[in-house]
């Protein structure tokens, strides 16, 4: 059963106020919670490691999968082994996301392994949030770690968002696209306090017209630690860009490592990374419509990260 | 509405101090449409950001409507009722113009109403209001939604620096066209710093600025005559003669 903390932290990751339509797995406190599967969709319990399958059969169109995880009890540590099979020319919406509340000492920890294999032609929205919260000392940990495999002309969106919250994450996201693929990723981050987060990403671009749109906008406030490591090969005539951009406040430090690695004379590829703090106009200029200055700053930082 | 009673304004740098204003006296009445003109370093944007705060003079007064604002910050300046808008208007990542209309405005105004001041300023607004203001708008845009967030403010002092700065010469007519109806339409008193002819042609009054202190004050028709073709009053084609002024004092 889910309870009242539980089903605050659902509508923090998953925007879920009641249950979900369509399929769903919803794992609290280490085990499943409550489960449901469509026609198109089925969801299985795996049975060597903890985790589940999901299979989404070929054409199935607008349906959705939600898989929170939803960690209450101070001290659980878990490891969890997600794959996704996307059928040929499926769209769907996949929600992942992680919440947890730990008011207790012990550190709680949500380490998630997905593998999604799409297979040509299929597309997936794929919109994962983390958030913490609780006052105890215990920290909040988590290490979501993603493959993805790609066939030719399917199509990957990702947009992760993690604001506050959690204490460490490192995030470890590989993809490799066939002909015509193409993985857009949406990263917004903020840390605050003494976390850290840190993301690294290695894109294969391995066959022709492959593409990828690797993009990290994120605020690092307090003491702490930000580290963006995104890398893209490109081993066919290809497109690929990453950009990082990043608001530095208070003893904040951040590291920006774009690469680039081009095998193929046509593998068109591009990096940017900028860090800034907040220019000192952009305040004055809230302040002249009114603003005080924490004000102008949080309108500054919610702007940046939307 | 707004006095300001020996004002002065120093700096100091490894040359020393260098004085920027020297004992300044201006009222400015309501409803009045006013322009500071003067050469190029004569203080005017200085006096613009004494004004709404953002530098604090290094001795003087200040009152609005019978208050000492000298001491108060941009912010209790801002609600008081003192608008300001600037010479290189400021660029944000992820804030869109709806967003600025609706910060400016106190209250989250509808998009209709948004699209009135954006309209006003003669950009469509169906295509701005959610549009980011980012680098992706051009310099005349920028501007002109600058105005347009003074409107959306709606106080009873609006001070624009140098509204003609870093735009191209065509923007510049249809600025002049804007300014022109704020003077008809709008409630409250405008303070222009600004060197364009076409500008001082539709002030009720003109200050002279010179080397920090006021050489001249008095009503268009009487100072208009006496700077024309000086530095303080500079046509729109003088402009593009002398391949485009710098107006970045």
């Amino acid at each position: 059963m889910i309870d009242e903390i539980q089903k605050r932290i659902l509508q923090e990751v998953a925007d879920l106020h009641e249950t979900p339509v369509g399929a769903y797995n919803i794992r609290a406190n280490a085990e499943t919670a409550e489960r449901n599967t469509t026609e198109n969709i089925d969801i299985v319990t795996k049975t060597d490691l903890p985790g589940i399958d999901i299979y989404i059969k070929a054409n199935t169109k607008n349906e959705s999968v939600h898989i929170p995880v939803v960690l209450s009890e101070s001290g659980i540590k878990e490891t969890v082994y997600n794959d996704f099979h996307i059928g040929e020319n499926a769209d769907v919406v996949i929600v992942a996301g992680c919440g947890i509340h730990n008011s207790g000492s012990s550190d709680s920890q949500h380490d998630g392994i997905h593998r999604f294999y799409l297979e040509k032609g299929a597309k997936v929205k794929y919109v994962e949030k983390h958030y913490g919260d609780g006052d105890g000392m215990g920290k909040r940990i988590l290490n979501p770690k993603a493959e993805i495999y790609m066939d030719e002309d399917s199509v990957m969106e990702m947009e992760m968002v993690q604001i506050k919250g959690v204490d460490s994450t490192i995030r470890d996201t590989k993809a490799d696209l066939k002909a015509g693929a193409k993985l857009l990723v949406r990263e917004r981050l903020m840390t605050h306090g003494n976390q850290v987060a840190e993301s690294e990403y290695i894109v294969n671009l391995l066959g022709e017209n492959a593409s990828t749109d690797v993009v990290s906008r994120s605020v690092a406030k307090d003491n702490s630690y930000q580290r963006f490591d995104s890398k893209i090969v490109g081993n066919a005539p290809c497109t690929g860009h990453t950009e990082c951009d990043a608001i530095i406040m208070d003893n904040a430090k951040i590291l920006a490592i774009p690469q680039l690695e081009a095998n193929d004379l046509d593998a068109a590829l591009i990096h940017e990374a900028a860090i800034g703090k907040i220019a000192g106009d952009q305040i004055i200029k809230l302040l002249t419509l009114g603003l005080t200055e924490e004000e102008a700053e949080e309108q500054i930082v919610n702007g940046f990260l939307k | 509405m707004l006095e300001l009673k020996n004002i002065s304004f120093g700096v100091s740098d490894e040359k020393g101090e260098k004085e920027i204003l020297k004992n300044v006296n201006l009222n400015i009445d309501d409803n009045k449409f006013v322009v500071i003109t003067g050469p190029n370093g004569s203080g005017k944007s200085t006096l613009a950001k004494i004004i709404a705060g953002i530098e604090k003079p290094t001795e003087g007064k200040i009152f609005f409507d019978g208050t000492d604002i000298t001491d108060m910050s941009i912010t209790e300046r801002a609600k008081l009722g003192i608008s300001f808008a600037f010479q290189q208007p400021v660029r944000f990542k992820g804030i869109y113009v709806l967003d600025l209309l609706r910060i400016a405005a106190g209250k989250d105004i509808s998009v209709t109403d948004a699209c009135k001041y954006l309209s006003e300023v003669g950009l469509c607004a169906r295509d701005y209001v959610n549009r980011e203001v980012n680098a992706s708008l051009s310099g005349g845009e920028l501007k002109r939604i600058e105005i347009a967030t003074l409107l959306a403010r709606g106080t009873s002092l609006s001070v624009f620096d140098e509204p003609e700065a870093g735009i191209d010469l065509w923007s510049f007519q249809n600025l002049i066209a804007v300014f022109e109806r704020m003077r008809e339409t709008t409630k409250g008193s405008i303070l222009i710093i600004s060197h364009q002819e076409r500008i001082l042609n539709i002030a009720d009054e003109i200050v002279v600025l010179a080397n920090g202190t006021i050489s001249k004050t008095g009503s268009k028709d009487e100072i208009l005559p006496e700077i024309l073709g000086t530095t303080a009053a500079v046509s729109s084609c003088d402009r593009l003669d002398k391949g485009g002024d710098k107006c970045n004092d």
